[in-house]
């Protein structure tokens, strides 16, 4: 791992292909060749060249331009075939084993393997995540093993190079001049006027502009990687939440995700267009499809625990009313809560019944059931009253005689009745469920359903993500970048004198050499340098030549 | 020398960065979906709920007590099939510094009322109505139990119902020594 020692003085680091300082040619195939190189200004990328530790390995396999490549290439197969057959995340099934049998019946032995290599949830599978995290490290060691050679070698690079260095330039000229000192002079002038930083050394001169421009791709990745830390971010708790919740009219609940607050709705509200506001033209549309839905909204108050209150105390205080509807989420504390769906008429608030003589079929009068939290005793008339014995939210058949119920939603309440009256002041059992009376003896009375009233409920979703300014920031990071590596190009144009009244022209740009060879043709016109030719695109000097002779 | 000494330097700042590099994708890949889920060795959140008869409760109230914290339903046969032990239970380690909460969510007050005069049931039940317990505990199947030592730190969860056995040794493991 010896220095290379240039026939200038120079000390390069091993691996160099340009003398960093004079730009000779280092390598025996820099010698060979007709033009050089000028990737990273022939430097010694530090990854190529020390290849001893387990350690250099990794960091070489990292900052390989291929290796990232093939790992790009690897997101975006394993990306693609992620959208094959739908995430889990749509599909109607809550256990692995719905989930399994979902994926085999729709899309039979494909759908199994798309299950089984983890496919339908890819994007929370480890290896999704290693791919991506490695994305991430090969960008931050390709960069960094990159930019600081590139930084080093422009910031070294000498005005004057070696003849050998500009010979091997893609535009290069060589011819004699009148006065080479006064062509130095004038190029000199004109290329400040075209905006170039000029340097000038010992009959020799260096133009150089928008050297910026380089480090474009290394902008962009910083924008990148700090785009992936904010995704990273979102597994910290604190920085993401996306719930979804769902909320009955009348109820309090607390909103998940967000510890202390609690959400009441009061009303949910589904508006339709009608025909006399829609008028001539949608009154057609609305003919043919029926009910346009105008707004969805929800009426809530937002409570809080207060300070030093522990959660379930109660111990609340009113934060504020909100009409939540689409896209004008609530707002607290970072959350925003959305209006996202909703069930209208499907939950039993209420049941109201008549106390009725069987024989006569009159009424002793109503009495109404909460279904949520019911009384234990109804007061009907004079003498007569109900008392609610027992009660089966979410009725499900009888089990050893007893009726069951599988949850503490009513939805399919029965209840077991006790009715106290005039003639039957002990009481008559009687076993209420929706279309069905059961009694265990004759009775004279019974309880009538009359009517049921029913509430809405409405579907939320909580989110918070504090991410979303790392993320903006990123991506604006990110297209500066774009913008500074492409609307900009690092032009160099180096003029010399050669022996006799020689002058040599040599020019460099990494993009739009059209526009470089423009710029230059103006500084010759002006400075009566000699003629240079590209030599990668011979056809735009053949038309050079032709133009000359007209 | 300074050759040695450059290479040395560039070892170890490699070593550093691609430590830490690769911690981070471990710490996203092993971090994925673990983050809200309440585990064993955690402290239990605090709360404070009335039960049926008036009194508050605290957990934080019971440190230096173990505490047999109770997730059920009126409505949930297993459920059913411990209370009865639990009651027995809790009569023999109510001096021994273990104490038992039942929580039921969202159930009505009646039911639970009587539910308890039903299996007689002596302990403190209260009724989570908002849910901020449950959503703070995490809970989907009932009975879920969780057993807090006397620091106040979860010592093991439960999702099953349990015979009178386990619960006695479970109660066993979080009385204070």
């Amino acid at each position: 791992m010896s220095k290379i020692k240039c026939q200038c003085g120079h000390e390069n680091p091993f691996g160099t292909v340009l003398c960093e300082r004079c730009g000779r040619p280092q390598t025996e195939e820099a010698k060979a060749s007709q033009l050089v190189d000028m990737r990273y200004e022939g430097s010694a990328r530090r990854s190529q060249t020390y290849n001893r530790s387990i350690v250099d390995r990794i960091w070489n396999f990292f900052s390989s331009v291929k290796i990232g490549i093939s790992i790009i290439i690897a997101v975006l197969v394993t990306s693609a075939i992620g959208t094959a057959f739908p995430q889990k995340l749509y599909v109607p099934a809550t256990t692995e084993v719905e989930l399994a049998a979902y994926y085999e019946r729709l899309y039979w032995l494909f759908g199994t393997a798309y299950y089984k290599l983890g496919f339908h949830d890819m994007y929370n599978s480890w290896w999704f995540i290693t791919l991506i995290g490695m994305l991430g490290i090969s960008i931050i060691i390709a960069s960094v093993d990159r930019v600081i050679p590139l930084y080093k070698s422009l910031k070294r690079q000498r005005t004057k190079r070696h003849p050998s260095f500009m010979k091997k330039q893609r535009i290069y000229g060589e011819g004699p001049t009148e006065k080479p000192d006064v062509s130095l002079g004038k190029a000199e002038e004109k290329l400040k006027k075209l905006r170039y930083n000029v340097k000038t050394e010992d009959g020799a001169l260096l133009a150089e502009k928008n050297r910026f421009s380089r480090w474009g791709p290394y902008v962009n990745h910083t924008g990148l990687i700090i785009f992936f830390i904010g995704i990273l971010l979102r597994g910290i708790p604190g920085f993401y939440v996306d719930e979804t919740m769902w909320l009955l009219e009348g109820d309090t609940k607390a909103v998940p995700g967000a510890t202390g607050y609690y959400l009441e709705s009061k009303k949910f509200t589904m508006e339709t267009y009608t025909k006399d506001e829609a008028g001539e033209v949608f009154g057609e549309a609305l003919d043919r499809v029926g009910m346009i839905a105008k707004n969805y909204q929800t009426d809530v108050a937002l409570y809080k625990d207060k300070e030093g209150a522990l959660p379930g105390s109660g111990d609340q205080e009113f934060v504020k009313d909100y009409s939540i509807i689409v896209n004008d989420p609530l707002n607290f504390d970072g959350f925003n809560v959305f209006q996202m769906d909703y069930r209208q008429d499907e939950d039993l608030k209420s049941m109201t019944f008549q106390l009725m003589e069987k024989s006569t079929e009159k009424s002793l009068g109503e009495f109404t059931v909460n279904l949520v939290d019911p009384e234990q005793n109804y007061e009907i008339a004079e003498g007569a009253s109900v008392v609610l014995s027992d009660y089966y939210p979410d009725f499900d058949g009888m089990e050893n005689g007893e009726p069951k119920s599988k949850s503490s939603i009513p939805n399919n309440p029965a209840f077991i009745f006790k009715m106290i009256t005039p003639e039957k002041p002990k009481g008559e059992m009687s076993f209420v469920a929706i279309q069905q009376t059961l009694e265990t003896e004759e009775n004279a009375y019974k309880v009538k359903f009359v009517s049921a009233e029913m509430r809405d409920k409405s579907g939320f979703v909580v989110r918070k993500d504090k991410t979303l300014y790392i993320l903006l920031l990123g991506g604006i990071i990110f297209m500066i970048g774009v913008i500074q590596g492409s609307y900009w190009n690092h032009r160099r144009i180096w003029i010399q004198k050669g022996l006799d009244n020689e002058l040599l022209i040599a020019g460099h740009t990494n993009k739009n050499w059209f526009s470089l060879k423009k710029e230059l043709d103006k500084v010759q016109d002006f400075a009566d340098l000699p003629a240079y030719e590209d030599r990668q695109d011979k056809e735009s000097n053949l038309e050079i030549k032709e133009g000359e002779q007209s | 020398m300074a050759k040695a000494d450059k290479k040395k330097k560039r070892l170890i700042i490699r070593t550093i960065v691609l430590l830490l590099l690769v911690s981070v994708v471990i710490y996203a890949v092993a971090f994925k979906d673990k983050v809200k889920v309440l585990a064993v060795g955690d402290m239990a959140p605090d709360f404070e709920l009335v039960d049926l008869e008036g009194n508050k409760h605290r957990l934080s109230d019971y440190k230096g007590q173990g505490v047999f914290l109770n997730f059920w339903g009126t409505w949930c046969g297993p459920c059913k099939k411990e209370m009865p032990h639990m009651e027995k239970l809790h009569k023999e380690f109510e001096g021994k510094d273990v104490q038992i909460l039942a929580l039921t969510i969202k159930d009505p007050p009646l039911k639970v009322k009587a539910f308890r005069d039903q299996y007689e049931l002596t302990f403190p039940i209260a009724i989570d109505k908002t849910e901020v317990v449950k959503e703070a505990y995490n809970i989907s199947p009932l009975p879920t139990t969780f057993l807090i030592n006397d620091k106040g730190k979860i010592q093991k969860i439960i999702k099953w119902a349990m015979s009178e056995e386990e619960i006695r040794s479970h109660m066993e493991s979080i009385q204070p020594k």
